[in-house]
């Protein structure tokens, strides 16, 4: 624990040292050489405790509100979700070092003085990874809200620094009412978890769970409070917004680390402190999961902002990651808690697996918009000729992502699948069919994300340069190709041998439903990924490792035995692309590629409209394709919400000039409603 | 001794409401005025009976105060600015005598209601009077947005009060200090009153409110 508080400290102090020398030349390489050794000693002191297995470590600090304190416990979770967020931070100091190094050189290149351009994230960027690193670690409810209060404020002033792009403002205001919002359900929810015993201490709300409505209500709550941060549909508006608003680095913190700590929240509540679940809080898990995750891909289709669309993305993977929630919380509830640790362990591999990725596929972006300076897919193109390695870097996150093996996403939902392949298993015939459909939701959205990563891949990197910019691109520094790699090989690592760190977390995943899941299996080769299953499938990583290179090489050998050297001939006209064609954009675009699934689903949930205008002939003009859509998010809900408050807020206005009879009278009309109340009540 | 001084107590309480009840029904300034003076003299009497009745010589203080200057004082006052403003004949606006006798009566089974609940462990006086005092403190109220003309609100305000010192020496053990100082707030409150209603008429040339809100640029 004491090297657990070094770091924190220590990040603390950076912060100090952020605002203190923010003049100075070396602050930036001070600063996140600083957050990179103590996201490193977090790692290794999760690790440690994770191997060790010696149960979890308290601690009381004398600061915070009098007589209260601020308690603090690590346990499996907390340990295994610290390790997320060390990876991330540690990955993310290492790209940002390089990407504000860039971004530096670049103004003084243009001689466009940026005046402090990284100024305000260097601060904020320890804080905030010492914000989320709080709340992993807090033990009483106070503790625990200040700390999401704190994480959510310091990444709302990473997300302003960019306030001289004209969209942040509104991105960040919009992120800030999201998080009151979502502050507000998890006060509530934790105000009715303490009940009237006045003990905001995680251990004392353990000893007495809340009776079926209240934890109902908790439940509901919570869902709502932690969904709104991790992004949950149809709460999600904020996150494409503000997610890309921020540098790249932090956009990756937020995306692929801070809606991991909100999943934290979900586990801790719902898992631990509730107590015994009941089924259908998995069954409204699971429902709001599979739209989540569907959806998300869907918007993350509809997107040409390269930042944007892995923003949406992010949306996919919660929705994946609280399906498998709620399969364990419906598994425990059933009692068959092997199958509920396997579910719970594919929903953490899930979790670290799309902080791995997400962190690398934001890397990508920021890579590429400090080689070309911009994020519009339409602007990209021809890049794995300018920036060959982060070419093979982005293809590994983008395969990963589509749950590709050998990589690492795949595991995570092929785990996924024996979970749900064992719902017939479960009592609750509307869970046996509702958990069938979540399953097809999920194949639908895999599918639907493969298709997504395929076009973001095809269209930045493949065919050819789209806009000068995308044709003058570089290869980006070694701190950022640096960054990026870590998580590559990560991927491929807990792709090939998923076992140790499905191993590594056990005791997570033991301490929230009380088994492992590989409790009812004696034999365990310690290569082969045989968990518990109705069905018996196991996995070997390595095997197909080795497979799919033997047949990528098969396959590349005999496209250049019989494909390559063949005569190429080429039309005149050029649309065989053959030699200097000048008309780059006779390419797919990104809207292109994205149509046909425009079409099919587009029509229906997003009301998408393609507008062709088709100059005359003899007329010069360029003909014209217009793509309009509307989010059902903001059609349905948002909008009514916000003319809702409107009208609220014009009516209310007339309270302000009433007569002093009227008001006399109000006050009134609410002391005899109160005095009622109470006589009720007592009675 | 102990059952006469119950009696004698409870009779001067209800004494208070029922004059309560007559101020919201009256329809002439003057004749509100009286009522006003006959409560004062009632809750005069209840605190020196509880003087008396518990051996307590500071409430002499209260119920000579009252009698001075809520029996005495204000309708002496409360008179002469009626007359100096010439709207003896003025007839007041009241809500129906019926539909505020409703009201009335159920805000009176409100209190009764609420206070006789919360207050289990307290003797069967103190109960009686706070369900009494805090039903006096509501027809206040009542009559203060019921009303329309300045000095009807000025006599609700002063019921109000009424129902606070009955209160007060209802409970046992309210310090002086605290009397006094509610004395002196009615004190000074009459005087802006009074200094107000002064103001009033030579603004708008009368005292009913509804003119005065007209001058704030609305309508209603």
């Amino acid at each position: 624990m004491t090297l657990l508080f070094v770091a924190l400290l220590a990040l603390f102090a950076l912060a100090v040292v952020g605002v203190a020398a923010r003049r100075s030349p070396w602050v930036g390489t001070a600063v996140y050489g600083g957050t990179a050794t103590a996201c490193g000693l977090i790692g290794l002191w999760a690790v440690g405790a994770l191997v060790g297995r010696d149960g979890a470590v308290a601690a009381v600090l004398p600061i915070g509100v009098p007589w209260i304190g601020v308690h603090l416990r690590a346990d499996g979770v907390s340990a295994f979700f610290l390790l997320v967020v060390a990876l991330g931070g540690v990955t993310a100091s290492l790209f940002g070092w390089g990407y504000e190094r860039a971004h530096e050189q670049a103004a003084d290149h243009s001689g466009v003085h940026s005046g402090g351009e990284s100024g305000p994230v260097l601060p904020f960027f320890p804080l905030f990874l010492a914000g989320m690193s709080l709340v992993l670690l807090a033990n009483d409810a106070f503790s625990f809200l200040v700390s999401w209060e704190f994480m959510s404020l310091t990444s709302w002033l990473l997300v302003l620094s960019t306030h001289r792009d004209p969209d942040t403002p509104d991105a960040a205001r919009l992120y800030l009412m999201m998080a009151v919002l979502g502050t507000l359900c998890l006060l509530l929810a934790f105000g009715l978890l303490v009940g009237t015993g006045g003990d905001y201490r995680f251990d004392a709300i353990r000893q007495h769970p809340p009776e079926a409505g209240a934890a109902a209500l908790v439940v509901l709550l919570m869902v709502l409070g932690a969904g709104s941060k991790a992004g949950l549909v149809p709460l999600h508006v904020w996150l494409p917004l503000a997610h890309p608003a921020a540098p790249s680095h932090v956009s990756a913190l937020m995306s692929g680390v801070m809606t991991k700590v909100a999943v934290y929240a979900l586990v801790r509540v719902l898992f631990d402190l509730l107590g015994e679940p009941v089924w259908w809080w998995g069954g409204a898990l699971m429902a709001a999961g599979a739209v989540t995750a569907v959806m998300g891909v869907l918007y993350a289709l509809m997107q040409d902002d390269v930042k944007r669309l892995l923003a949406c993305s992010t949306i996919e993977n919660i929705g994946v990651i609280l399906i498998a929630l709620g399969l364990a919380l419906v598994f425990k509830a059933s009692h068959t808690p092997v199958i509920a640790a396997l579910a719970l362990s594919a929903a953490l591999l899930h979790v670290v697996n799309h902080s791995l990725f997400k962190s690398l596929l934001f890397f990508v972006a920021g890579a590429i918009l400090t080689a070309t300076g911009t994020r519009d897919l339409n602007r990209l193109g021809g890049l794995i000729h300018r920036m060959p390695t982060t070419a093979v870097l982005a293809l590994i996150g983008a395969a990963a992502i589509s749950a590709l093996p050998p990589l690492n996403g795949f595991v995570g939902e092929w785990l996924l699948f024996q979970a749900i392949l064992n719902a017939p298993a479960l009592p609750e015939w509307s869970l046996k069919i509702g958990i069938a459909v979540v399953g097809a939701a999920v194949a639908l959205a895999a599918a639907l994300a493969a298709a997504c990563f395929v076009r973001l891949y095809g269209i930045a990197f493949l065919g050819r340069p789209r806009s000068a910019e995308a044709g003058r691109a570089g290869e980006v520094g070694r701190a950022m190709l640096a960054g990026m790699a870590i998580p590559a090989a990560l991927c491929v690592a807990l792709g090939v041998l998923p076992t140790f760190v499905i191993r590594l977390f056990e005791p997570a995943v033991r301490a929230m439903v009380q088994a492992g899941p590989f409790d009812d299996r004696s034999y365990q080769p310690w290569i082969w990924l045989a968990p518990t299953s109705a069905i018996g499938n196991s996995y070997n990583g390595l095997i197909l490792l080795g497979m799919i290179a033997a047949l990528s090489v098969a396959l590349v050998l005999a496209i250049h035995r019989w494909a390559s050297d063949r005569v190429r001939r080429s039309i005149a006209w050029g649309c065989g692309h053959d030699g200097d064609d000048p008309a780059a954009l006779s390419q797919y675009s990104a809207s292109s590629f994205a149509q046909p699934i425009r079409r099919a689903f587009g029509g229906t949930v997003f009301n998408a409209r393609d507008r062709v205008e088709m100059p005359e002939p003899g007329d010069t003009r360029p003909a014209r394709l217009t793509v309009c859509w509307t989010d059902p998010a903001w059609a349905f809900l948002f909008t009514p919400v916000r003319r809702a408050v409107n009208w609220l807020a014009d009516h209310a206005d007339a309270l302000q000039f009433l007569t002093i009879r009227s008001y006399l009278t109000l006050m009134f009309a609410a002391l005899v409603v109160v005095l009622t109340l109470v006589a009720v009540v007592r009675s | 001794m102990i059952d006469i001084g119950y009696d004698a107590a409870h009779l001067l309480g209800a004494l208070v409401l029922m004059t309560s009840f007559a101020l919201l029904y009256q329809r002439r300034l003057f004749s509100l005025l009286n009522v006003f003076t006959i409560q004062a003299l009632a809750l005069s009497g209840a605190a020196a009976w509880q003087a008396y009745a518990h051996d307590e010589p500071h409430l002499y203080i209260t119920a000579l105060l009252t009698l001075t200057l809520k029996a005495i004082a204000i309708p002496v006052a409360l008179h002469r600015i009626i007359q100096r403003l010439h709207i003896e004949r003025t007839v007041e606006p009241a809500l129906g005598i019926g539909l505020t006798m409703v009201a009335g009566v159920s805000l009176v089974t409100l209190s009764i209601l609420l206070v006789l609940p919360v207050t289990e462990n307290a003797t069967a006086l103190t109960r009686e009077d706070l369900a009494l005092s805090l039903s006096v403190v509501l027809l206040g109220l009542l009559m203060m947005i019921s009303r329309r003309n300045a000095v009807s609100q000025v006599v609700g305000f002063m019921s109000i009060e009424n129902g606070l010192i009955l209160a007060a020496v209802g409970v046992a053990g309210m310090p002086l200090v605290v009397e006094m100082s509610i004395a002196f707030s009615v004190m000074v409150a009459f005087i802006i009153f009074g200094i107000f209603l002064f103001q009033i008429r030579e603004r708008f040339e009368t005292l009913d409110v509804r003119k005065i809100e007209s001058f704030r640029g609305e309508s209603d």
